[in-house]
């Protein structure tokens, strides 16, 4: 990708976001990217 | 695409997004690229709550195709938890949001497989076969449905 801003609040940190996600019931979306963060 | 406004409300509203970097996160990289065999960049995949797969994006897409990919992939998430009314809304979404996008077709396929999955009534798979006579009759979708004629 050739775009670095986002308003997208993503985290770095996969597995606590597993661990909210089986929480809340809500979906991943998981962006392996090389773009600049 | 992920600047786009549209995109970021999507994706913040009901998911939990994870990025994770080739060179800046190497360790990181390499278990969750092994994980779920990714090798390239971008590779998004939308994932159910319990970490399985349930669509793969590789390559970037404009704003409106890769909005209709991960609703695909939250439709087919649905349909694997068997919420077949959801899947079918879901489905039907993408159709009606996105009706110039690839997964449209799909998802105008797919949504008669889910209401027909939710009803036991084939009529939804011959009035799915009916609406690729109006719409998407160039499609792979279109010869998968002709069978329900």
């Amino acid at each position: 990708m050739a775009t670095t801003s986002s308003a997208i609040g993503w985290t770095h940190d996969f597995d606590p976001a597993l661990t909210r996600a089986r929480a809340s019931q809500r979906a991943i979306l998981l962006d392996f990217t090389a773009a600049p963060m | 695409m992920y600047p786009d406004p549209a995109v970021a409300r999507f994706i913040t509203g009901q998911m939990e997004p994870v990025r994770v970097h080739v060179r800046e996160q190497k360790d990181e990289y390499k278990r969750l690229s092994e994980r779920y065999n990714v090798q390239w960049t971008p590779t998004i995949l939308v994932l159910d709550p319990g970490g399985e797969e349930r669509h793969r994006i590789e390559g970037f897409l404009p704003a409106d195709e890769f909005l209709a990919q991960v609703a695909l992939g939250l439709a087919k998430a649905a349909f694997h938890r068997q919420d077949y009314a959801d899947a079918e809304r879901r489905y039907r979404e993408i159709v009606q949001r996105f009706p110039s996008t690839d997964p449209a077709p799909e998802g105008q396929y797919w949504a008669g497989v889910s209401k027909y999955k939710a009803s036991g009534d084939a009529a939804a798979l011959k009035e799915t076969a009916a609406a690729f006579h109006e719409r998407y009759q160039d499609t792979t979708w279109a010869k998968k449905a002709s069978v329900w004629d």
